[in-house]
């Protein structure tokens, strides 16, 4: 049989997982709805719209966090459901593309989901989007998404299969994806202008959102194989 | 013919105890050191011109947070060696969860007494500090990590996760210290820590902190030793309880008995 190569697994695991939600639309008919149902009880929480227009960006990486949580839950779950990724290990697949096909799928979901959120966040708690701001706001979002997925899909990957570890998921990555919750939410203050802060002061986050991701990309990519070996 | 019961055997041939004559040596060294502790801390040394008795709380405070992260350290090195290592050695697995475990209760003094600091001294139990934040999320990471070594599993499953696992959050540890940094230096001008170090310490308050200090990783060395030997016996107890179940299973199927 011809070696498949790294690139061709990580591009099969990014489709299933993709042609998963396109048959099943869980992200688009729960997650989503969920996600702006957060944001609209951050908003019964929080009264004031002034209020609501300066925390936006924080509001919006929470609703983030806690629905990647779900989302990888999700998608674990259907890896762990019949053993799939105990059959890839003993079929001798290499974890590595098996990791960066399943957190090139996540990102995609995530920035979908970042997109449906800064709408909501324009709609609900009338932020703006000023026209220099958006190539921050952008960069932002790439980046610290590239980084959350990172993170998501290691301790995804500890969480799949077995019953009971899904409560595990939440209390093993929000303290890891803190750095990007501070990171994210101030880059994108800076972008909106909210809080009363420069454009200029949203790029040294860039620098943290970056290096978070390549740190946990390359610590993910070592660290998956031995952790969904079972 | 006289026959003891299988299970008497075994559990006559468990060790008795995981004291050890290091070990009792070593506890009568911390005990020493903690009433030597106690009487330099709350009574030879003097109160502080500024934040009077609460510095004794510092005592305790700082000998604390240097035990937690030394455990950590423990942890980290004991998960490196367990990783890496040819032997996959679940010994010094046990130990990583025997120093993590410990770092966790220290921890957790460091930070009430911290706070109990904080709220005496500042007028606040926390204050949105990089070294403050960072250990918090330190604290919560090891119960994460603790909780990762509590899943089902083989020994060999559970050593190998919780080795990757106490290799992240070291990952983890900088990361979060930089982004509290720079997001405080964004929001604040110079916080009460910053400014707390220029104070200069008076010898006997030094020396108290001395003694503290070598106190405290005595005790670490004890409790690791002892909670390291009862992880070991816990496994074994688990050991024989599966080989015991396999056995039982085997004589009802009639088979080993031809």
């Amino acid at each position: 049989m011809a070696e498949v190569s790294r690139l061709a697994i990580a591009r099969a695991m990014f489709e299933k997982d993709m042609r998963v939600e396109l048959r099943s639309r869980v992200i688009a008919y729960q997650i989503l709805p969920f996600a702006a149902l957060v944001m609209v009880l951050f908003a019964f929480a929080l009264d004031a719209t002034n209020v609501l227009t300066r925390v936006a960006p924080g509001l919006i990486w929470l609703a983030v966090l806690f629905s990647m949580i779900i989302i990888v839950q999700r998608t674990f779950a259907v890896e762990g459901a019949d053993g799939a990724l105990e059959a890839l290990q003993a079929a001798g697949v290499d974890p590595i593309p098996v990791y960066w096909g399943k957190w090139a799928a996540l990102v995609a979901q995530l920035l979908v989901l970042e997109l449906l959120l800064i709408v909501t966040a324009i709609v609900l708690y009338s932020i703006e989007v000023r026209a220099g701001g958006i190539v921050l706001l952008v960069t932002t979002a790439i980046s610290a998404t590239c980084g959350l997925a990172a993170v998501g899909t290691i301790y995804g990957g500890l969480a799949a299969g077995v019953s009971g570890r899904e409560t595990l998921l939440p209390l093993l990555v929000l303290p890891v994806a803190s750095p990007v919750l501070i990171g994210a939410t101030r880059a994108v203050e800076a972008a909106l202008g909210t809080g009363g802060t420069a454009m200029t002061e949203g790029w040294p986050w860039l620098g943290l959102l970056s290096v978070f991701a390549v740190a946990f990309g390359v610590g993910g990519s070592f660290a998956f194989g031995p952790l969904i070996e079972d | 013919m006289t026959t003891i019961s299988p299970q008497r055997a075994e559990i006559s041939s468990l060790p008795r105890g995981t004291g050890t004559r290091a070990t009792r040596v070593i506890g009568i060294a911390t005990i020493v050191m903690i009433a030597w502790l106690a009487l330099f801390g709350l009574v030879l040394s003097p109160a502080d011109r500024d934040q009077g008795d609460s510095v004794r709380i510092m005592y305790v405070h700082v000998p604390s947070v240097w035990l937690a992260y030394l455990a950590f350290i423990v942890t980290a090195v004991c998960s490196a060696i367990h990783l890496f290592g040819k032997r996959h050695s679940l010994g010094v697995d046990r130990i990583a969860g025997a120093s993590a475990e410990i770092g966790v209760v220290f921890m957790a003094v460091t930070l009430v007494t911290g706070m109990l600091w904080g709220r005496i001294t500042w007028g606040v139990y926390w204050q949105w500090d990089a070294r403050l934040t960072t250990t918090a999320l330190l604290f919560v990471s090891y119960i994460g990590y603790l909780a990762v070594r509590g899943l089902d599993g083989t020994q060999q499953q559970r050593a190998r996760r919780s080795a990757v696992i106490g290799l992240l959050v070291v990952l983890e540890i900088p990361l979060v210290h930089w982004s509290v940094r720079l997001w405080r230096s964004l929001h604040q001008e110079a916080t009460v820590l910053g400014t707390d170090l220029d104070v200069s310490l008076d010898g006997l308050m030094l020396f108290s902190l001395f003694v503290g200090v070598i106190a405290f990783t005595l005790l670490f060395l004890w409790l690791v030793l002892h909670r390291s030997r009862t992880l070991t016996m816990i496994d074994l107890v688990g050991d024989r309880e599966l080989d015991r179940a396999v056995m039982a299973r085997r004589a009802e199927g009639g088979v080993g008995n031809a």
